[in-house]
């Protein structure tokens, strides 16, 4: 790895080729306030509050888009920066409800309080899912702003709420496109895009459909990515502790957390250290853990058919059951057929029962059918 | 160019009618079809029709030019064509009553030559325009065309030619005004298997005709120019990114290439060297973003047409990745004229920084508008005054707007400043691609703030906050102000906002939107006081701010004003001083057009109140008030 140091904020940060500026300033514990980098999409450059003086370099480049040269002396706090982060927080807030960030009570509530007065009805905190989870907040208040010198832009842009999963709420967007650039460069799928120019920018897709219409796959991998309130899952409950665990849906063995509430599965999150998705679920995963776990017909034990009625059995009972019945054929009377759901090394090891045990050739896996 | 003597009539003439956008759409095509008719119905000999690009004096279009003499007939129609053939063309006697007159003196001018919007003009850029068929290489090639790619592929090493280019002092035409030479330098020398190189037909200020007028008066020159570029960093494959809006300019564009190709001045070893290149015409859709070249590079590349953040810049990473430079029309179209007469004689015109000539698209209310090259360093009242020939109708200089919808507007006191990169930009505003407005007493600045930005406003694309968001706001701001409902402090925050988005914004679009604003308030800031603490618009232009009134000691009651008000809110009767009803009235001016002049009992103003009667009484009875 190629190593390079640079100076940010007149502290020495130890960085590597190809880091940009904004990279290298995370490395270091550094904060530069943003809203469209992520982690793992492409630089942006579009919200520009992370604008940074760097010797050397025109005007105010964006720290998120900068590659990081060695020898590179950074600022990132300045009055003419703090200035420039302002107005364009400003403009970003004034297309933005943010009665959440301008309502006098907001030190005096807690998270979870009913607002009953104080801002319009359609504007309150608490009808936004992102509400205190909300990367707008967190900048504003480090930038510092709470009031506005320009008018809030209160056209009601349309709202989609097509997709069984997730809802789009255009009046909350930034139009940091983060989603798009999600479906773009992270799924490869390309349902949304920005559409319209200037002002009337939004993000739409295909024929400015709505998104069941479009070829979106429901993945959410936009919603996990949204920095504000503007792609909000339909149920937002916020769990009391998650648990760890791989989802059961495919062979793939993404690593998620199920978020737990009153003993129930209530959320999914995708695990980033995840090996196999690093982060990434599809629309199973994401969406459809909770129903089935939760669900009364899901079958918690083994059932064995006694006198024509299914009953339950302990795994044990069971397996003996089923090798007193495998016992009884050998060679081609028997075949096995596996299924998708269980991963590469259960298959293996189906198949190794069927060749070596019951000795039959006669393998097969539902994914084929 | 040899003028014979007018007498000759049996001399070989050639009469070049103008067919650029301007004259075309001033029915060129059917004039020129009319001469070629009746010269067979009169069976002239050794006369010949033939066509030419843009001569740049639209104002004067369809124009057309009697060569060898020089002869140069403004406004023309079908129904001069006759005149033309037979006393012209037939008998050796020009026609005396299509020539063009000098706005100030009134002088008939017959020759081409002396007319000073065009004597005053150095043309380097549009030196063939006018003056060459461009849909023919033969016309080309017989004024010295391709002879500098010759040389170029014959005797000079790529190195030489960006040296060349970098002594030239050539500095970019689109607008940022980036030595060339240095652009090509690090394209040659960045490291990639296939490199590009792009030229950058995207105009879209609204007024600027320049590179429209270049590429269809003298494709070659571009080609020409673009080839030398593309041999000079080594590139083997070129694009040409041009608006669909100018369907001509990519129709002879697509012709030129061809027969560059045809005469081996374009493809696969280029005059027999090792250099090849294969340019390509890339039609764009129209977005005025699409001129930033990172976004006209994502729109070649079939995305959305953004401009992204540099570095890196796209001399290391342009097209798909690859090494790219990118040139302005009018910026290649000079380069085969420095290989030509070199490097000295063309550092020679213009000031230290900036050199050579600029075109400009002088509009507005100017006598003479059209487009001008003139040497860099040459003072606005020069452009203005000599070879604009004044503003019309005896009105006052306001302001001139240099450089497009993002240049500022400068006052009188700057007319004598020189044109050229540095000087506009100390003075607030820049050279842009070329546009150059001129406004009379009558432009209200404030308005003209709100006009430009409505239009970069519109452009943005949105991408990102400062441009997408900030210039909506400014706009909002001024149009209140407009409407006589500015705030005090409207004047501040409009000057912060104006500050940040330029300090703040993503690409040249949004970085330099504000300028109108900016150098609006900096040099006609009383005029943005008056509209918000006197609700008064000074130059009686903003229709909210402004009332009209019939004066009763004038009026005749002639009843004309009552029947042409669009909204019949003129009351009066024969004989009858006439009351306009200032509820009614929607400040169309109707009125103030129509009444005789040698009444002109209608007034225009602003924050006033005039002593009228509120009924209409009889003419000539004294009035009772109204006189004091």
């Amino acid at each position: 790895m190629d190593k390079i140091t640079l100076t940010i904020n007149g502290q020495e940060v130890k960085a590597t080729r190809g880091m940009t500026v904004l990279e290298a300033a995370q490395s270091a514990d550094i904060y530069v306030p943003t809203l469209c980098h992520y982690p793992d999409l492409e630089p942006y450059g579009g919200c520009r509050l992370c604008i940074v003086e760097i010797e050397k370099m025109r005007g105010l480049p964006t720290a998120c888009t900068t590659p990081a040269t060695d020898g590179m002396v950074v600022t990132t706090e300045s009055s003419a920066i703090q200035q420039v982060r302002q107005t364009s927080l400003e403009l970003i807030l004034s297309t933005h409800p943010c009665d959440c960030l301008e309502c006098h009570r907001r030190e005096r509530c807690g998270p979870y309080d009913i607002c009953l007065r104080h801002v319009a009805v359609t504007d309150r905190c608490v009808v936004c899912p992102a509400n205190d989870n909300c990367e707008l907040q967190q900048v504003a208040d480090y930038i510092g702003v709470h009031e506005l010198r320009i008018p809030r832009d209160t056209m009601p842009r349309t709202i989609d709420t097509s997709n069984p999963f997730f809802d789009l709420d255009r009046n909350r967007c930034i139009l940091c496109a983060r989603c798009v650039r999600a479906c773009q460069e992270i799924t490869g799928v390309g349902a949304i895009d920005m559409a319209y120019r200037g002002y009337g920018m939004k993000v739409a897709t295909f024929g400015d459909m709505p998104l069941m219409d479009s070829i979106c796959r429901s993945c959410g991998e936009c919603m996990v990515r949204c920095p504000v309130g503007a792609i909000t899952p339909k149920d937002t409950v916020l769990p009391e502790r998650e648990v760890k665990t791989v989802c059961t849906y495919c062979g793939i063995g993404c690593s998620m957390y199920l978020g737990v509430k009153d003993d129930k599965v209530i959320s999914v999150r995708g695990d980033e250290q995840g090996p196999a998705n690093q982060g990434r679920l599809c629309v199973k995963g994401r969406f459809g853990i909770a129903e089935f776990v939760n669900h009364r017909e899901r079958l918690t034990t083994p059932l064995i058919r006694k006198n024509g009625r299914l009953v339950k059995a302990s795994w044990d009972e069971a397996l003996d059951f089923i090798a007193g019945k495998l016992g009884k054929y050998r060679g081609d009377e028997v075949a096995v057929i596996s299924s998708a759901k269980s991963t590469n090394e259960d298959n293996y090891v189906m198949q190794k029962l069927a060749r070596a045990v019951l000795g039959t050739n006669n393998v097969d896996h539902c994914a084929r059918l | 160019m040899t003028r014979a003597k007018p007498s000759n009539g049996n001399k070989e003439r050639t009469i070049y009618v103008c067919q650029g956008t301007g004259c075309i759409s001033g029915k060129s095509f059917e004039i020129t079809e009319a001469l070629k008719k009746a010269v067979k119905e009169q069976g002239l000999q050794g006369v010949n029709i033939d066509f030419t690009g843009c001569h740049g004096f639209c104002e004067q279009g369809p124009v057309a030019i009697v060569e060898p003499e020089g002869i140069f007939y403004a406004h023309v129609t079908v129904a001069d064509v006759p005149e033309i053939v037979e006393s012209h063309l037939r008998d050796g006697k020009p026609v005396e009553r299509l020539f063009y007159k000098d706005p100030v003196s009134g002088e008939a001018i017959p020759y081409h030559k002396d007319i000073k919007f065009y004597s005053m003009q150095q043309r380097i850029v549009l030196r063939n325009c006018g003056r060459l068929n461009p849909e023919r290489i033969e016309d080309y090639m017989a004024v010295g065309g391709y002879e500098s790619l010759k040389k170029v592929l014959k005797e000079i090493t790529p190195e030489q030619v960006i040296d060349e280019v970098k002594r030239s002092g050539l500095r970019g035409r689109g607008g940022a005004g980036f030595p060339t030479g240095t652009k090509w330098e690090f394209c040659h020398n960045a490291v990639g298997d296939q490199k590009y190189m792009i030229c950058n037909a995207d105009e879209g200020d609204p007024g600027a005709f320049m590179d429209r007028s270049t590429m269809e008066g003298d494709p070659h020159t571009v080609i020409e120019g673009m080839t030398i570029a593309a041999y000079a960093i080594g590139a083997s494959e070129g694009y040409i990114y041009i608006r669909a809006e100018y369907p001509l300019a990519v129709k002879r564009v697509r012709l030129a290439i061809q027969q560059a190709e045809e005469k081996g001045f374009l493809g696969d070893k280029i005059q027999g060297s090792d250099f090849s290149l294969h340019i390509h015409v890339k039609e764009g859709a129209g977005a005025f973003v699409c001129g930033e070249e990172t976004a006209l590079l994502a729109s070649i590349e079939g995305k959305r047409g953004m401009p992204r953040p540099r570095p890196p810049f796209p001399a290391n990473s342009g097209l798909w990745g690859k090494p790219t430079t990118i040139n302005n029309v009018k910026s290649l179209a000079t380069v085969p004229v420095i290989i030509d007469k070199g490097t000295e004689w063309y550092a020679s015109t213009g000031t230290e920084k900036s050199k050579g000539t600029c075109v400009f698209a002088l509009t507005g209310k100017i006598a003479n508008s059209g487009l001008i090259e003139v040497p860099m360093g040459i003072p606005l009242r020069k452009i203005i005054y000599e070879i604009g020939g004044g503003i019309p109708g005896n009105k006052k200089f306001k302001a001139v707007q240099t450089g497009g919808p993002s240049g500022g507007c400068l006052p009188e006191s700057f007319l004598d400043q020189s044109v050229d990169y540095e000087s506009l930009a100390a003075a607030g505003s820049m050279m842009g691609s070329g546009g150059m407005v001129v406004m009379d007493e009558e432009t209200c600045m404030v308005d003209v703030a709100r006009y430009f930005l409505s239009f970069t406003q519109a452009e943005s694309c949105g991408k990102c906050v400062p441009c997408r968001i900030g210039t909506k706001q400014m706009l909002d701001i001024l149009e209140r102000i407009c409407q006589g409902e500015g705030r005090p402090e409207d004047i501040p925050l409009l000057q912060q906002l104006g500050e940040q988005i330029k300090a703040g914004s993503l690409c040249g679009l949004g970085q330099t939107a504000p300028n109108p604003v900016l150098t609006t308030l900096r040099y006609f800031r009383d005029e943005y006081e008056a509209h918000i603490n006197e609700k008064r618009c000074p130059a009686l232009s903003c229709t909210k701010l402004i009332s009209f009134y019939i004066l009763p000691d004038k009026c005749q009651g002639c009843g004309i004003c009552a029947r042409e008000c669009p909204t019949e809110c003129i009351a009066g009767g024969k004989r009858m001083v006439h009351v306009i009803d200032q509820e009614k009235c929607v400040r169309c001016g109707t009125c103030l057009e129509v009444c005789p002049e040698r009444f002109s009992a209608i007034i225009k103003v602003s924050a006033e109140e005039v002593d009228v009667p509120s009924e209409p009484i009889p003419v000539k009875e004294k009035p009772k008030a109204a006189a004091a």
